[in-house]
Order: structure tokens, then sequence, then C-alpha cells
């Protein structure tokens, strides 16, 4: 790509002011209240939400003979962090791309912010408000990673093809994009990359580049698939801040996660699906000891080490008061419960 | 063997009209392949519209040269527009499929009797000059020196090449340093993730495919321009060889497509020359003339092998692409 010269400005004295003004986090994590009451009655699934940002009835998408989603009713409350849990296969992603245009639904249909989101393309979806990340994280690799981080704003005036030609129609703009584009960097420390092609980033690296280039359109909503999959845990302290700052600056925040420490952590809502199906509803800590989840989910011996679980050491070595042989037996009791 | 004739045609193809229109056609596969991604296997296709476009506007509708020339381009861009509506959904490699399939009815159009008075079905077109070199502002005369003396006439149609060549690299060297360039390189790397960050994602492949079917278009016309038209000529061979000097030059980049162009040229002229002199020379004395004449084609598919195995990035690629292979 050496034939596009003009567009590669070398670094502006403006990105270096961002740069110095913003300096490195200190980073001992700050105690954090969580949002309590967010639903209106009793926590059940499909509950009423004091101020929600999506209400969907009777979202339903099926894959031949396969139902992914069939949820009756589900509301995510706004300014919230909520997450999204439940086994493989639950539907949480086929419920991401429902909600984000993504993917079309059988029947039913969803409101964001007021306005019915059913049958509206993704890109639309996005300039709405409702801003997502990938699973499978989609970073730009050949474009280098300010470039990614500028592709995220929304309403630029250059991105329309006559007006492109004129760069004065769009250079004060485009330099104000940048700017902010860098302090968003400092931020997820990534700004020492900026002038590198994303391909060179690591794949914590990419997640964090993924979900600063959501930032870059200011979302309302931020729909996070599995953020921390394939993070250090040194890395995902930092997301996890990242995450309780964008409540903190007002944003609402949906996300799927496998990681049980960090749903408990920094969710306060968690909403279970299984089979397609919205199961439980609750605060992190009552929703744990449903036994609904638990069965479906979390497996009974969540808080034992995996050794004790398979039988690899015995007594005492994970701690949890449960041994190897007991766990045995309780797995024949309820072979044989089925069985009958 | 004649060294001077053969260097002085090998010169010579430097600011030859295939040349150009090659260097056009490339360009307008750099905007759909290099910069969006689009996997458009029928630049034939669209270089044919441009020409009979530009044929049949003057010898049918009898328009001015500027005029027919404009109809060639509409003719790409209606082509492209009707094209991307079906196909601009489906993954690379379909769209491949449906974009060399559309450049063969294309040409099945123009090669069929059915329309013979139009298009003069397989023996194509010619004697719609007048209009054009009326429009000669140079006097009649040779001119130049070296390899590159040519008639008034001639030159009137190199300049002409040469203005079509530059308006269109500026425009699209523009393009692609502007925030829309920006939109279009991101899709080329991942169109949902564009799509999740609000971007028309559509609509951005419908303008890059109809930016680059018209420069393809332009590069028909200046094919067309200095002899005349045939359908015989815009087969799918033709979409390789601009291939061959897109990726000899670097497909994401907007001087590639000119360098690789001339180089692809200059080397098909030079062994066009050498090959069959060769033989007569008694050096290839396991092949005839006419088989040294082929040799050259095969020669290109080695190149193009060669190119994309060992050099994916082309000449004036950014070496850091390199360490990137997706």
């Amino acid at each position: 790509m050496s034939g596009n010269a003009p567009g590669k400005k070398k670094p502006t004295a403006s990105r270096k002011k961002a740069a110095v003004a913003e300096a490195p986090r200190p980073s001992a994590p700050k105690q954090r209240e969580k949002s309590t009451g967010l639903h209106i009655g009793e926590a059940a699934p499909g509950v009423a939400k004091v101020d929600p940002i999506i209400v969907a009835d009777g979202v339903r998408r099926t894959f031949g003979g396969l139902t992914a989603v069939d949820v009756e009713h589900v509301e995510i409350p706004r300014g919230a962090i909520t997450a999204l849990i439940g086994p493989n296969g639950a539907g949480k992603t086929t419920l991401f791309n429902l909600l984000t245009g993504f993917d079309k639904p059988d029947a039913g249909s969803w409101v964001f912010d007021g306005s019915s989101l059913s049958g509206v393309p993704a890109f639309k979806v996005s300039r709405m408000g409702q801003v997502r990340t990938f699973q499978l994280t989609k970073a730009l690799g050949l474009l280098t990673v300010v470039e990614n981080m500028k592709l995220g704003a929304k309403g630029q005036k250059g991105e329309k093809f006559w007006h492109s030609l004129v760069p004065a129609l769009w250079r004060a703009q485009d330099d104000e994009i940048e700017e902010r584009a860098m302090r968003l960097l400092t931020k997820f420390k990534l700004d020492a990359k900026a002038d590198d092609f994303a391909a060179s980033l690591s794949g914590g690296q990419r997640k964090l580049l993924e979900m600063a280039r959501a930032l870059m359109s200011e979302p309302q909503l931020v729909m996070l698939d599995e953020p921390m999959a394939g993070v250090n845990p040194a890395l995902t302290q930092s997301l996890l801040d990242h995450i309780l700052d964008l409540k903190d600056e007002g944003m609402t925040v949906l996300f799927v996660e496998h990681d049980m420490h960090m749903v408990r952590h920094i969710a306060d809502w968690v909403i279970v699906m299984a089979e397609g199906r919205v199961v439980a509803e609750g605060d992190p800590v009552t929703v744990m000891k449903n036994p609904a989840v638990v069965d479906a989910y979390l497996g009974a011996h969540q808080d034992v080490d995996l050794g004790v679980v398979t039988g690899r050491y015995g007594d005492g070595k994970a701690g949890a008061g449960v041994t190897a042989a007991q766990i045995e037996a309780e797995g024949r009791a309820e072979l044989e419960d089925e069985e009958k | 063997m004649d060294w001077l004739n053969i260097l002085s045609n090998s010169a010579s193809s430097i600011i030859s009209p295939a040349t150009m229109a090659y260097a056009l056609a490339a360009l307008g596969l750099a905007v759909h392949f290099g910069y969006a991604g689009l996997l458009n296997m029928g630049v034939a296709g669209f270089m044919a519209l441009g020409a009979y476009g530009y044929a049949i506007s003057i010898l049918t509708f009898g328009f001015p040269w500027w005029l027919a020339m404009l109809v060639g381009l509409v003719a790409s861009a209606g082509f492209a527009f009707v094209l991307g509506i079906p196909t601009l959904r489906l993954r690379g490699d379909y769209l491949a499929i449906v974009t060399i399939a559309a450049a063969e009815v294309v040409r099945l159009l123009f090669l069929t009797t059915a329309f013979d008075p139009v298009t003069g079905s397989a023996d194509g077109l010619s004697g719609y000059h007048g209009s054009f070199r009326d429009a000669n502002p140079l006097p009649d005369g040779n001119y130049g020196f070296g390899p590159w003396v040519y008639s008034s006439d001639q030159w009137w149609v190199r300049i002409v090449g040469v203005i079509a060549l530059a308006l269109a690299v500026v425009l699209v060297w523009r393009l692609m340093a502007s925030p829309w360039g920006r939109v279009l390189k991101g899709i080329r790397e991942d169109e949902d993730a564009v799509r999740a960050l609000g971007k028309n994602v559509f609509s951005y492949k419908m303008q890059a495919l109809v930016l680059g079917g018209v420069i393809a278009g332009a590069g028909g016309i200046v094919y067309a321009l200095p002899s005349a038209v045939n359908s015989g000529v815009y087969v799918t061979s033709l979409t390789f060889f601009v291939y061959t000097a897109l990726l000899l030059g670097g497909a994401a980049t907007v001087f590639g497509p000119l360098i690789g162009s001339l180089i692809f040229w200059v080397l098909q002229t030079l062994l066009s020359n050498l090959l069959p002199a060769m033989v007569q020379a008694g050096i290839l004395p396991f092949m005839s003339q006419i088989q040294a004449g082929t040799l050259r084609f095969i020669l290109v598919g080695v190149a193009l092998m060669l190119l994309v195995v060992f050099r994916p990035q082309g000449i004036f690629g950014n070496k850091k692409e390199l360490t990137f292979v997706r």
C-alpha cells in the first residue's frame, strides 16, 4: 500500500499532545458500587426493568429443525452492566446477531431506546448507538491501528464518495477524529502501536483494539461477545476496568462471557440462557445459586478444583472439602436416578 | 537477429495504446480487487462494453467522439450496477464465478449474428475514427525520435490515452487517501467488522464496483481508439493478462498497475519479436516460428504463477504486508 502516501501522515503535534496529557492510569483497581434496584417485582425470566434500553418480545430463530433462540420476553437495563451467560449452543451469540441486525429472526420484535429494530440492517443499528464486538476478534489486519480506530467514528464527511475528493471538506474533522482515536489508544495502552498494522498485534491487543474501535462511535449500548476469551489474567484486569469505565461514562454494557469470576465481579445483572430460552435472571450472586442455573450451566462443583473433579488428585489439595470419591459417588447416584 | 528492430519495437510499446489500455483496466481492477477485495474476474466484459459502447455510438447513432466515449463509460457503469445488485451479497469466490460468466455473456452477445447490423458479430467494428481524428489538434506529419516516431493520428490516440490515465490515477489516488478509501480497505479486510461500525457495506462495494468498472471501460475505449473492435479480443484470457499486470505492480497500489502494465507489454513485445527471431537464427531448433509466437503466452502463465507464490504484494506492494499473508 505504498500508493496512498498522502493518507499516512506523520504523527501530528496534536497526536503527541494527546499522548502526554493522558498519563498511564494507576494500576490499582478502584472499588465500585454495583447498580441495584434495576428490576420491578421478583427477579424471574422476563422480569420488567425500571429503565430498559432494549425490550425484546417473542424473538425466535430456527436453523432448520433447530430452535437456536426462542426468547419470550427480555429487557436489558439501561446504564448497567448485564452479563449473558449460558452453556455452549444456548443461543447467546445468535441472540446477539439478532439484536444487532446481523441475522434476521423468524418471528418477534425488539425495541432499542424507544425505536423498533425489527428488520433494520446492521449498519443502521450501529448508527443508532448500539455497537457490538465479535467472538472471533475482527481486527482489520492490513489497516494500521489508528486507521482501525478512525474507521469507528460516525458521521464522517470524507466517507462520502464526492466529498472524499475534496480534502478541505473533511481534513479538519479527520484530525479531530485522529486526536480522539489517540486519546482512546492511550487509555487502552495501544498508542505505541498506532502506526503498526493491526495484524501485528497479539490476540489480547486485538481484543482491546476492537473494543476501543467500537467506542469510537460513541455508542449508548456496547455489546461485547466474549471479551475475555483468550486474554491473559493481567490483561483481563485492565479489560475489566475498561468495561467498568464504560458504565461510569453512562454507557450500557451487555456482554457474553464464560468466565464466572468476571461475571460475578462486574455484572450488575445476569441473564442465563439455555437451549435458546432465558431460564433465569437476577443479580450475579442470587443467579449463581439458582438450581436451574447450576444444572444447566455451572455444574454442581464449579468452585472445586478441576483436578478433584476429574479425580486426578485427592483429598485436601483443592481445599474445597470435596473429594474425588465423593464426586464419583454423587455422579453414580445421579446416573442411577436418571436410569430410574 | 535484428536486435535493433527487436529493441526498438519493445521500446515503442512503452507508450502504445495497448499499454495504456491495460494500465487503465488494471487500475480499475486495483479498485475492485486490491482495495475493495472484490474478486472481479470479468474485467474483459467491462472493457468490451467501453469499446463497443464507443464504436456503436459512432457507427450506429452518429455521435461525436467525446459523446461516444461517455456512452462507453456509462455502459460500463451500468453493467457494474446491474451486475452488483445480485452479486455483491456473495462471498469472494462466488463473485469471481459470477463475474467471469457475466463477462462471457457480454462477449457472446457481441459475437452473435442476431445483432450483426449493430455489432458486426464475428467481424467486429471498424471505421469509426473519422470524428476522433477530425478533432486532432496536431498538424499532419510524423513526430518523435528514436523508436517513438508516430504519425499525428497515432500521437493523438496516445495523448488522449495518457490524459485518461492521468485522470484515473489522480482520482484513485485521492480516493484511496481519503476516509472513503479507508472504509473500502476495511471492507476488504472484514466486511462484518465494518458493518458493525455503522458503514453501509453494500453501498461502498457498489460504488467501488462502478468506479473500477468505469475505469476499466475507459481502458476498453483506449484499446479501441487506434484500430478496430472485435469480440475475439475480450476473452477471459484478457482478464488474466490484466490480473498479471496488476499483480506484477501490486494490487493495492495506485502506480503498481501502471508499472505492471508497462513491464507486461514491453516483455510481451520483446518476447514476440525475440522468440521467432531466435527460431530463425536456429537457436530454438525444436519449434517453428508460430510455436515460438505462442510460447510467450506460456511464459506469461508461468510468470503469473511465480508472482503469486513468491511476491504476492507485487513490485510496489508494501514489504510489511508480506509478513502477514492472509
